[in-house]
């Protein structure tokens, strides 16, 4: 029985290696932005070499998972995905009982490497609800709703408890995208955001203090100019002066002079905004819209509800992420704790992204396949 | 719906489509909406982020100038500034304040004071300005602060110019000092232009020629970081130093002066009289003006203002004296010019002067008197008798009016702040004091100078001047020359237009003269032994006014001993001829005005005469 796994783990090994399954727009778009995030933190960074290297060598390690898993079929993604489902909220139990981190718990130490669970529901939640959905009739109905639901909240519902609102955010997000896709009927979909508002104050009751001052701090940052609204103001003051064309790279005296905090991190937007203007920010949301118009394109063309919910649902994520840190950077939404794709630094985020685009390409490139 | 609804792929194919469409055109309008916020923050709104950002960014940091230095008529070095280190604490990155005061006393042994003015300092300003604590710290505060520099945080030495008076004491009073500026200081001084300025003049020519020798500041535009750090500097305006200046005052005769003193109370001046210029200004006990530069601790201090001898009194320029016999040649002088007396007229003395039909005698210094006695000689023994009865042939209202031509009773007006006024003894003086009317008795004591009569010795010297320069009178002043930067030719000042003349007749004028020749070189003379080996005549004339009244109990207790019995005076010019130095010297104790006062002057006119001087003051900046 080994035998024949091992066999059939290297048959497909050698399918990796004799078809390249890509999307090349997609793929050069990616590259593209992976570019422009290098040039960006080398220049937030204070021209320093080693934090851009370590960045393009987390990209690298990104691009490679990415290129394997476009090797695997989509099929067979979805024989494991409610097994990947159910691994990924056991961790993130784990790391409720066990986890360490600063001020949350959410990473896992395994010894050799750390990551944080939360980061693999990016891509297991979207698996899952696709999964469920894919086998129920569509458009949803209340009871798909419910379960998937209940699908979304318990991860969700572990990962706002550690806390990382961010996280919980695009999670639950990348849930209910897979729903709409789905086709839920609108009036279901006005009831439901009508519940929401009006539990929004309940849940605001929920909050932690800090998400509440976050909140807080969007409506008046100058209520606080040196604690809380410090990154707002920091941040509008870095865009504002960048003007229409910018003040040129490596020239944006916000970053450079460290007013700006999280420079390279969460507010690496507010460095590009501040080193490229409006102009060069237009031209990044084009570069942003392609990419997620693409990988919509791949979806509407693949084969399989399984396929096309989850290729639909990874997108939409993606715009979640350059909506809310946009917002965010521009004082239009809350401090949340959410990456700019591909361009913040830190290797989870990258490399759980690019292990997305991986689905997307095997989606694309398993197609014809699935059709036949 | 009780059935299981049936799958069609096909129909969730369409489905999916039309909603990743409705998602895509959702998804593009977000993104268009955060393009215009972008819009609204970079182009609505630039201006005014730019503005922000540059203030975020450009501290501009104002660099004081250096201030100028103080020379002597010769080009001696009275005020320099040398480099020292001070001790700044920047406020913003200390956490605990206290703790770290309590540390530096007790590491590098700042003290009270020092704590103290730091704190007054702090008020109003910002918590990123550094500030300093402890200024001039000694190599080995220094060499303490750096073994345990890893403890303070926020604490730096910073290298600074400090003020030094080579001289010390010597001009202490004449000269001054600068010290920190206060809140006192700042309502006089130009805010603007004192922004990085620690120190201004608080006394003496540091005081009133703040102007000349403070410069203008320049600034630094200075690029810097979220904790104000400085990283570079964008654009830097360098300060103007401030003007060397050279003073009308020879070190020589300052100094040989000072040390004739001997330390005792008294002060002097020397007007050079073609000019008004001050040769020297001397006011013993003095101070040294160079503790007062960095703050002067509070023990120190103590000490000066309450020692008995008043170091801290400018006795030269506010000192109050009783003139006594030195106001003879005056008078004299107003007889003459008043057509009251003729050089030739004489008076009886008989050791006693009675007012017609009053029986209160006023007595002569020589008991039984000094006989028939002329004008020359009046003021060559210094009768009193011929002066009472001249003072009250002029009347007091002649004499308070002549009197003032000499300059008395008012402030000479010389370049220094809080010059004494003296009195001159007049109806409307009295009036306005006492509130009670004139009495002829007060006018005979008033002609020997006593009564009311109260003079600074820069008062008497500047009288004397106008009296050797034959009744022309100068400006007494003490800024000979200002020179804009070091290797420029200093530009001499110009002379303020000489006043009216006080005396008409020349005849007059060499009369008294040869009265007060008569004083130094006469056989009679009061100070006959100064003159001895002088080269030139000297006119002068001695003064020895009591220091107590002799009703008083102390008088009896006090004229056991007779060094302490008197305030003694003695002044002076010479060539008598053509003068080119009037010299005056009160002792606040002597026993007469010949015998320990003249030696004061004859020490002094010995310096000047050291260096021939036969147009004094063109040699400005010279070696010495």
């Amino acid at each position: 029985m080994i035998d024949t796994w091992l066999a059939g783990v290297r048959q497909s090994v050698m399918r990796i290696v004799r078809r390249p399954r890509v999307d090349f727009a997609l793929l050069g778009a990616l590259l593209l932005l992976a570019l422009i995030g290098l040039a960006t933190q080398y220049s937030a960074s204070g021209l320093d070499r080693s934090q851009a290297m370590a960045q393009g060598v987390r990209l690298a390690l990104g691009g490679t998972l990415m290129a394997l898993i476009a090797r695997i079929p989509p099929s067979t993604l979805r024989n494991w995905t409610p097994w990947a489902y159910a691994g990924s909220v056991v961790l993130l139990v784990v790391v409720a009982l066990l986890g360490e981190g600063r001020g949350a718990h959410r990473w896992l130490d395994l010894g050799f490497v750390r990551f944080q669970p939360s980061e693999l529901l990016k891509l297991t939640m979207p698996m899952m609800v696709a999964w469920y959905l894919n086998q129920r009739a569509l458009p949803p109905d209340w009871t798909s709703l419910g379960v998937v639901g209940v699908l979304i909240a318990i991860p969700a519902g572990l990962i706002a408890e550690q806390p990382d609102l961010g996280t919980a955010l695009l999670i639950v997000a990348s849930g209910l995208f897979g729903v709409f896709l789905a086709g839920l009927s609108w009036w279901r979909i006005g009831l439901i955001a009508g519940s929401v508002a009006a539990a929004a104050p309940v849940a605001w009751h929920f909050l932690h203090e800090y998400q509440r001052n976050r909140v807080r701090m969007l409506i008046d940052p100058d209520s606080d100019p040196l604690g809380l609204g410090w990154h707002i103001i920091q941040s509008k003051i870095a865009v504002g002066s960048g003007g229409l064309w910018g003040k040129g790279w490596h020239n944006g005296t916000q970053s450079r002079l460290e007013f700006l905090p999280e420079h390279t991190t969460d507010f690496i937007f507010s460095v590009f905004a501040e080193e490229w203007g409006l102009v060069g920010v237009v031209l990044l949301l084009v570069l942003y819209a392609f990419i997620i118009g693409r990988s919509l394109w791949i979806a509407a063309n693949a084969k399989d509800t399984y396929s096309r919910l989850l290729a639909g649902s990874i997108s939409m994520a993606f715009f979640v992420y350059v909506i809310v840190n946009g917002g965010m950077i521009t004082g239009a939404l809350p401090v949340v704790g959410v990456p700019l794709p591909l361009i913040s630094y830190g290797g989870t985020s990258a490399v759980s992204l690019l292990a997305g685009f991986g689905v997307l390409m095997s989606i694309h490139g398993h197609r014809k396949r699935v059709a036949a | 719906m009780k059935f299981k609804p049936l799958k069609d792929t096909r129909q969730e194919a369409v489905l999916f489509v039309r909603r990743a469409l409705v998602g895509f055109a959702i998804i593009l309008c977000a993104l268009v909406a955060l393009a215009l916020r972008f819009w609204y923050l970079q182009v609505d709104r630039h201006q005014e982020f730019q503005a922000r950002s540059d203030s975020n960014r450009i501290l501009t940091r104002p660099l004081a100038p250096a201030r100028g230095l103080i020379y002597d008529r010769n080009g001696v070095l009275l005020a320099e500034n040398v480099a020292a280190f001070r001790l700044e604490i920047t406020p913003e990155q200390v956490a605990d304040m206290e703790a770290l005061l309590a540390d530096l006393a007790a590491t590098v042994g700042v003290n009270d004071d020092d704590v103290a003015r730091f704190k007054a300092l702090r008020k109003g300003k910002r918590s990123y300005e550094s500030l300093p604590l402890r200024l001039k710290l000694s190599e080995e505060e220094i060499a303490r602060f750096a073994v345990n520099r890893w403890r303070f945080t926020g604490v730096d030495v910073v290298p600074y110019l400090t003020r030094y008076y080579p001289k010390g004491k010597e001009f202490g009073h004449l000269v001054g000092y600068v010290g920190r500026i206060d809140a006192k200081d700042m309502e006089r001084l130009d805010v603007s232009r004192y922004a990085g300025t620690t120190h201004a003049g608080k006394t003496g020519i540091e005081r009133s020629y703040e102007e000349l020798l403070h410069g203008e500041p320049g600034y630094e535009l200075v690029e810097v970081n979220a904790d104000r750090r400085p990283l570079r500097v964008l654009d830097r305006v360098a300060p103007k130093p401030g003007k060397n200046i050279y003073l009308t005052i020879d070190v020589r005769i300052q100094e040989a002066g000072e040390d004739a003193f001997a330390d005792r109370a008294g002060a002097s001046v020397a007007i050079d009289p073609r000019s008004g210029e001050v040769l020297a200004m001397i006011s013993v006990p003095s101070f040294d003006p160079n503790l007062f530069v960095n703050g002067i601790g509070s023990a120190d201090y103590k000490a000066l203002l309450d020692s008995p001898d008043k170091p801290l009194l400018d006795r030269a320029l506010r000192g109050a004296y009783m003139p006594g016999s030195t106001i003879k040649p005056f008078i004299a002088t107003a007889g003459l010019e008043l057509g009251v007396r003729t050089p030739t007229d004489t008076v009886l003395s008989t050791g006693e002067f009675h007012i017609p039909g009053q029986k209160r005698g006023y007595r002569d210094i020589r008991a039984g008197g000094h006989g028939t006695v002329d004008l020359q000689q009046s003021i060559a023994q210094s009768v009193n008798t011929y002066f009472y009865s001249l003072a009250l042939d002029i009347g007091i209202d002649g004499l308070t009016d002549f009197m003032g031509r000499f300059g008395f009773g008012r402030p000479t007006g010389i370049d220094l702040v809080g010059e004494g006024s003296g009195v001159l003894p007049s109806r409307s003086w009295k009036r306005a004091r006492f509130n009670q009317p004139w009495y002829p008795g007060e006018t005979v004591i008033a002609g020997i100078g006593q009564g009311y009569w109260v003079v600074t010795p820069l008062q008497l010297a500047n009288g004397l001047a106008t009296l050797a320069a034959r009744g022309i009178p100068h400006q007494p002043h003490l800024l000979l020359a200002v020179q804009d930067s070091l290797g420029d030719v200093p530009e001499r000042q110009p002379l303020a237009p000489a006043g009216t003349p006080v005396i008409r007749d020349p005849a007059h004028w060499a009369a008294v003269r040869d009265g007060m020749i008569a004083v130094v070189h006469g056989p009679t003379g009061t100070a006959r032994t100064i003159g001895v080996g002088f080269p030139l005549t000297i006119a002068g004339k001695t003064g020895t006014a009591e220091r107590y009244s002799r009703t008083t109990e102390a008088w009896e207790h006090i004229s056991q001993v007779a060094i302490e019995r008197h305030q003694v005076l003695f002044e002076a010019f010479t060539p008598a001829e053509d003068a080119r130095i009037a010299v005056v010297v009160a002792l606040e104790a002597g026993r007469a005005g010949g015998r320990d006062a003249a030696p004061i002057a004859r020490t002094m006119l010995d310096a000047w005469l050291d260096q021939p001087q036969p147009d004094s003051g063109t040699t400005v900046g010279a070696a010495p």
